[in-house]
Formats: C-alpha cells, structure tokens, sequence
C-alpha cells in the first residue's frame, strides 16, 4: 500500500469513526431528555408544580446571576450553572468525545500524508479544501471546548463534517496533480489556510444560533406555560448566554474572514493584475463579509439583538457552504479549479 | 392640532432616519442583495465575452436585464445608490461619535456608584488588620493605574474610592475602522481615475515600446494622461513552458510558465528579467502581467511571381487544454484577389475516428497547420477597426476544406503548399530548422500576451486595508470597562474593600477581571500593618493630598 492509498484509507476511517460518534452524541441528546424528564417528575413530587416552575428558575437564575459573588473565572462554570436542568456526564457523551478525538486523529493524518504525497500543502483543489477545512472544522470545535463546555454540539460538529466529507470523497476526489502555475504562490498558502480557519469558526457559530433559535422558542412556550418538545434544551445553556457565545465565535470569524479577502486581493493583483475583478468568488466572498458585517451591527441595533441576529448568523453560514459548495462547481470566474 | 415640521424640519427627520444604526443595518443587508446578481449574469467589466455569448443565448431576456444594467451590476445606478447611501449613513453616525470619543479621552473616570452591589462582578475582600482606607485606596489606584487603567480618586460619604476606566482604544479601533472603509471608497472611486490597464500579445523575439499606439487594446482612466507614459522597451526573449509528463494523472497539465525579457528603460542599459504567472515585473511605473500565451506560427505567403506578400508570425488563440488553436491570415495585396485564411493548429496532433484533428497534448511534439483559404472582400479598406483574431467571411468565397470539395491545406514545420486557383504558395516556417528531424520542440514561436497596468492608489488601498483590520482586532476585542474599589469602613474597626465593574460594550470577561483585581490588590497590601496608633496618624497625612474630592483626569 502506497502513501496515497494510506492516505484514503485513513479518510474513509476517519469518516467511520464520525459516524460512530454521531450515534454516541445521539444517544446523548436522548439521555438529556430523558433526565430533563426525571428531574420534571422530581419537582412534581417535592412541589407539586409542573414545567412552569421550572421556566420561572430558569428566567429568575438568568435575572440573578449577575449579583451572584463570583470568583470563577471559567466560562465552563458558569454556562452549567445558566442551564435550567443540570446535566454533566453520560458515558454516550464521553464515548461519543473520545470517538471524536480518535476521528480527528486519522482525519489529520490523512490531511498531512496527502499533504506528504503531493509534495505541497493539501488544499488546492476542492478535495483538498473539503479534508483541511473539515478538519479545521473540527479543530476549532475542540479548542473551543477546552474553554466552554459545548459538547452539546456534537451531533451537529461531526453531522456537518460526515457529509461535507462523503461529498468530497465521492464527488471531488482527484488524484494528485502538481499545482498550476496560477496557483504557485505563498498566498495559497496563507488565503486558503486563513479562509478555512475562519469557516471552521463560521460553522460553530452557525451551531450555537441555531440552538439558540430553538432555546428562545423553547423559553418563549415555557414563558406561557405551554408543552414544550425537544426536552433535552433544558440541560442547555439559556438563549442569551448562547447567542453571547455565537456573537464570540463569529466575530472572530469575521476578523479572519477580512483577512481572507484582504490577502486574496492582494494574491489576485500578483496573479490576475488587478486586486478586485467582482469575479463571483470575490463576489460571493464580499457577500458574506457584508451579511456578516450586518450580523455584528445587529447585536447593536434595537429589535435585532436576539433571534433575528441569530437568523443573520445562519444566512451568513448557509452563503459560505454556497461559496465553497456552489460558486466553485457551477459558476463560471477565475476560482476555477482544474478537474475540481 | 399636529406640529408642521417644515423643510428643515423634515431634512432633520430623514437625516436622522438615513443615520440610524436601523437604517445602517438595512442598507448593508439590501448590499449584499444587491451584489447577489452580479455573480449569475456575466458581467462586462470581469467576462465581456460571456455578456456577448448571453446576448447570443438569451435575444430576447438578455436586452431586457441590460436595461435594468445587470450585465454593469456593480458600477449600476441602484448598487452605487445603495453603497453611496450606506456610506452617507456611516459617515453621520461617525462623526458625532468621533466628537464624544474625543471627549470622553478628556473626560474623568465618573463618580463610583454609591452601590456597587448592583454592577457586575461585585465582590469584596477584608482588608488585613489595620490597613488605612486611604492607603488601601492609594494602592488600589497605584495597581489599575499599572494595568493600563484611568484612574479618579473619590471621597464621598465616609469611604474613599478609586474610579477607574480603561479600553479607549476599542471606540478609537472602531472609529478608525469605519474612517478607513471611507478611505477605501474614495481612493478606489476618485484614485482609480489616474491609472491605466493595457493589453499587449508579444511573440518571441518582439519587441514593445510602452507607447499609446503600440498596446493592442489600452484602457485609461478618466484622469490619466498618456504623455506620462515612460516609453522604456520590453522585449519577449523567450517563453519557456514546461508541462508535466511524467504524473499519468496529469499528463499535459501545465507546470510552469516563464517569460524571459529584457527590460530597456529609456536612456539605460537593458536589463534581463523574468514574468512569471504569480510573478509580475514592475518596471517604468507599471507592472506587468503574465496573463496568457499560446502559439504563433510563422507564415509566409508568396505569390506566383515569386515575391512574399505576407511573411509573419501569427498568434494563434487557444482553444483547449491541449492548445488547439485558431487563427487567421489577412492578405490584403499582392496576389490576385484579397486572401483570407482561417487556421487550426495543433502542437501534437491525432486523429479522432472521426477523421477529425485534435490535439492530444499542449508542447510541441507532433505539430500541424490546417489552412482554409478564402477570397474576396477582407473589408480592411472602409477605415472601420476588424479584429486580427476574427475573419468575416460574409463578402468572401471558400476555396478549401468545408463544402468545396477541395481538400484543407495541410502543413508539417517547413513545408510548404500551393494555394488554390494558382494564387501562390503559403510557407509554414520552421523556427529551428537546424534541429534534428525528429526534435519539433522549438519549431513553432510561441507568444505571450501581457497586462500592462498602472495604479497609484494601490498602496493606499493596502494601507487602508490594514487600518480596517487593526481598528477591527482592537474595535471588538479591546475590552471596554469601568472597575470600582472603594474602603468602606465597618462597625467592627475591620476594613471592608469593595470591588465591582461595568462593561461598555461586550466584555466576557469582565468579572473574572475584577475578581482578579480584587485579589491582586489584596496581595499588594502589607500583611502586618504598622501599629495601629501610630500608623493612623502616619497614614493620614501621607495619604491626604492623594485623596482630593475631585481629581484631575491622568492619562494612562
């Protein structure tokens, strides 16, 4: 067996043992509904109150936390504390982490040796971009989470990554090429790499919106005292403590994607003799930098801080997975990779 | 009875309208919109041909979008309507910001809150046995005034307190960032103007003079001058490609492209340098691109008599990866009737089943010439400008190849044929004929065509581009913050050091940071305090004049 084969082989592992977790974080998320429902029939019997006790903990533990004396300095402390149902460990979740990590092992290992075999970094072609950016994906989820506890997310971390990865491997996959000459510049290098860094940031917040959409209804039916599904959101942190995360993930985000676009422009007057074409990958990476702009500015805009900022924050994702997915394959511009 | 608001009144309104953060928002989000069809239809300014091709796809929707200029999205009126009316906003929502942020640089950290139990991250420690409220406060300001902190002294109902702000930079990078977005605007719509971009194809062995006249297509801004070209010469010695052959996977897939020139500024010695695709040359005050290159076959046409009517190396434009490509042959005078021949080369020509040419890779190896002759009109004589790359056959007769019966001229490097109805000869000229039979590789002259630009504004657009940036790293993470400490005195003859912060804007980690100030605070204060007695009276004096009831701002 060759480097290269290793390297597939190494993939195809890496996507297993994704699957795998994915069922783990599954099998958690059941678990939490379950203890979300064990802890509702506890309060039932101590106090004889059903789910609109636990709605007004939940928005009286939001109101007060500010004047609690605190001393931790961990953000991890204080997003347990913000859920309404405690909930810390079950041997899925940990299964479903340790699967994770193993993943991401073989996943960076098949990333380098392909790296190895082409004898240049592995993102120059959308092959490559899919196995780096992925990766990064995950990357970022997993430094994040030595800060704030956000395995909640896995089904949604090694979801997006399962399938971004089963395209790439049946649709995208080209043998190793030497690089074009359009493309032999320090700058794929660092534009690429940057552009992938900040996808992966993109793609959290993504996740930490969209639970936070589904939290704020979830606080909005228990505020009327009306039947709630998706049970396990109790053991999740609040709407506004999640939005706060999404805003941090995503400004950061931000900041790498404008120097995506700032690096990419002076690449393109090296290679193309102009710094902005509106070439639609430059187009599109514009749109994304200004819905991502209009995303910051809402938390600041009255009427807008809360859910419809969370929608800015999907949007914006959903136009970087079309830059990356649809702009590449199907448009016609400058971005155009050889044989994908 | 309602109010009238009159002009003024209703200029006030909108202004105030177009400058809400609201309005902001909207015109950013209509932006990115706006900018969405630009990258479905092809654009005149980054693909003229596919506008051309939609028109020749699309006759009747194609007339109808280009009214509403959508083949011109982004210099159109609507998109320039929403960013112009975006930056309107920005620059009424700066400026008065600017004017309180110069403000609050001046300004004093304001009075402490009377009760800090209410803001963020309270927290209190006893202070050890002893300690001096002013003392302890005097340290306090000492330890904030350190961390980058601004610091105002308090004295005011019985405790004494250090008020302290710090992360003016974050309004200032957030200023700043806007400013330069406004920098970017007017240098790339006023700067713009002063530049030029030219076009110019350049077989091996030519040479060009950065002239007006001798670019093939130029483009100046509206305020260029063209006397302020510097005329220095530009040679194309040689185009070395280099193609893989040996990654089966990529066999023919390009490798390298470098063009090899020698550079003449006016008045000096020529100087040999290098164009590379990501490498350009700057020179003369412009620089100078790599765009493209294919192959220029070397022609001659002689007429019966025996004289060359035509005799040049002709730029032949790619069709494919494996560089089949087509060109034309004008020739006017000279023979008989106009001639006018469309070409197709192949650098490594085969045959399809079809009997069809096609070329199998980009280099050299196997090369073939496919001539069809026409006569008649080349309509050169009207004065109107045809292209070199196009023959409109429209007033012309064919004689080879397609329905006439006769077959297509069909040359090797060095051969040559008779043209049909006794017009003469056509020559396609090997470029080295000295080489080995079997050796074609340098039988054809290749070409390149260069993008000769000029932008003043380019280094102001970078410069302005890293202001966006450091305003945006320090405009979102600089934390802005107030932090509290303040001695308040207990029945007990115990000290009670409260400590509390406010953020202004977001600010995660706010309470970890007071906690922090707390206990390094503590530890800044001595353990075993001076007897109480004499210390009371030691310590008051000293710390008196540090304790005024309103202070002068200090600038960290």
């Amino acid at each position: 067996m060759n480097l290269n084969d290793l390297s597939i082989m190494s993939l195809y592992s890496a996507m297993a043992v994704y699957a795998l977790a994915f069922i783990a974080f599954a099998i958690d998320l059941a678990k939490r509904s379950a203890a979300v429902d064990a802890a509702a029939v506890q309060t039932a019997d101590t106090h004889g109150q059903g789910a609109a006790s636990v709605a007004a903990s939940a928005s009286s533990s939001a109101g007060g936390s500010g004047a609690s004396t605190l001393t931790m300095n961990r953000l991890s402390a204080r997003i347990n504390n913000d859920a309404t149902t405690p909930y810390s460990h079950s041997a899925s979740l940990r299964v479903g982490m340790s699967l994770t990590v193993l993943a991401w092992a073989l996943h960076l290992f098949a990333t380098v040796t392909r790296g190895i075999v082409a004898d240049r970094v592995p993102w120059a072609n959308m092959y490559e971009f899919a196995m780096t950016g992925t990766l990064l994906i995950v990357a970022v989820y997993l430094v994040v989470l030595i800060r704030v506890d956000l395995r909640f997310l896995g089904t949604f971390v090694t979801g997006l990554v399962l399938v971004l990865l089963g395209v790439a491997a049946v649709s995208f996959y080209v043998e190793v090429a030497p690089l074009p000459p359009a493309l032999q510049s320090a700058w794929l290098v660092i534009h690429v790499f940057v552009a992938s860094l900040g996808t992966g940031f993109f793609a959290l917040g993504f996740a930490l919106s969209f639970v936070q959409l589904l939290q704020f209804r979830r606080e909005s039916l228990l505020a009327d005292t009306r039947p709630v599904r998706l049970r396990f959101l109790a053991t999740l942190p609040s709407a506004a403590t999640l939005e706060n995360l999404a805003y941090r993930v995503n400004i950061i985000g931000f900041i790498l994607w404008t120097f995506t676009l700032m690096a990419g422009s002076v690449w393109a007057e090296q290679a193309w003799g102009r710094y902005w074409g509106w070439d639609t990958k430059e187009v599109w990476t514009f749109i994304i930098w200004v819905i991502y702009a209009g995303y910051i500015h809402a938390r600041a805009t009255r009427g807008w801080r809360g859910s419809r900022s969370a929608w800015l924050s999907l949007i914006g994702f959903a136009a970087v997975l079309f830059n990356f997915g649809i702009v590449n394959v199907f448009f016609k511009g400058l971005h155009a990779y050889s044989g994908l | 009875m309602q109010p009238k608001l009159g002009v003024v009144g209703w200029l006030r309104f909108l202004w105030r309208q177009l400058t809400s953060m609201r309005t902001a928002l909207f015109l950013l989000l209509l932006l990115a919109i706006a900018a969405v069809p630009g990258s479905l239809v092809p654009q005149r300014s980054s693909d003229p041909n596919g506008v051309t091709q939609y028109f020749a796809d699309n006759p009747d929707l194609a007339p109808v979008l280009d009214n509403i200029q959508a083949f011109d999205v982004y210099s159109s009126a609507w998109f320039s309507a929403i960013y112009l009316l975006l930056f309107v906003s920005l620059i009424g929502c700066v400026i008065p910001r600017t004017k309180h942020h110069f403000i609050a640089l001046r300004a004093t950290p304001p009075a402490t809150p009377a009760r800090l139990a209410r803001l963020a991250g309270f927290t209190t420690r006893t202070a050890p046995a002893g300690t001096d409220a002013g003392a302890a406060i005097a340290s306090a300001r000492t330890l904030l005034k350190s961390s980058g902190y601004r610091v105002a002294l308090y004295d005011k109902a019985g405790s004494v307190s250090v008020s302290a702000e710090r992360g003016y930079l974050r309004e200032t990078g957030n200023l700043v960032f806007h400013f330069a977005l406004v920098g970017i605007l007017v240098v790339v719509g006023f700067g713009g103007g002063y530049g030029f971009a030219g076009q110019r194809v350049l077989v091996e062995g030519q040479t060009f003079v950065n002239t007006l006249l001798a670019y093939d297509s130029f483009n100046p801004g509206r305020f260029f001058d063209d006397s302020t070209l510097d005329p220095y010469t530009l040679t194309l010695d040689d185009f070395a490609v280099q193609y893989e052959a040996e990654n089966l996977n990529a066999i023919g897939q390009p490798v390298d492209f470098t063009a090899g020139v020698t550079v003449t500024p006016r008045g000096e010695d020529p100087e040999p340098g290098e164009v590379k695709v990501n490498g350009p040359l700057r020179t003369g005050g412009t620089d100078i691109f790599l765009l493209g290159n294919g192959y220029a076959p070397s022609i001659t046409v002689t007429s019966p008599d025996g004289s060359d009517v035509f005799s040049d190396s002709v730029p032949f434009l790619p069709q494919d990866a494996n560089l089949t490509s087509l060109g034309v042959v004008k020739v006017p005078d000279g023979l008989a009737e106009q001639v006018g021949m469309i070409g197709f080369f192949y650098p490594t020509q085969e045959t399809a089943t079809s009997g069809a040419f096609f070329s199998s890779y980009p280099d050299l190896i196997y090369p073939m010439l496919t001539l069809n002759v026409y006569t008649g009109d080349l309509g050169l004589d009207e004065g109107v400008p045809t292209s070199v790359y196009s023959l409109n056959i429209d007033d012309m007769t064919q004689l080879t190849g397609g329905k006439t019966g006769v077959e297509t001229i069909e040359l090797r490097p060095g051969q040559t044929l008779d043209l049909p109805n006794d017009l003469g000869t056509v020559t396609f000229n090997n470029a080295d004929p000295t080489a080995a039979a079997d050796d074609l590789s340098n039988s054809v002259p290749r070409f390149a065509s260069f993008d000769i630009h000029h932008d003043p504004t380019q280094l102001w657009v970078l410069s302005f581009a890293v202001l966006i940036l450091a305003g945006l790293l320090t405009g979102l993470f600089v934390p802005r913050r107030r932090v509290w400490v303040k001695a308040v005195p207990q029945s007990d003859g115990t000290l009670s050091l409260e400590y509390a912060g406010l953020a202004r804007g977001e600010d995660p980690a706010l309470e970890a940071a007071v906690a922090a100030v707390a206990d390094r605070h503590l530890a800044s204060l001595p353990s075993t305090p001076l007897p109480k007695s004499g210390a009371a009276a030691a310590g008051a004096d000293a710390v008196k004049p540090a304790v005024p009831a309103v202070s002068t701002p200090e600038q960290t």
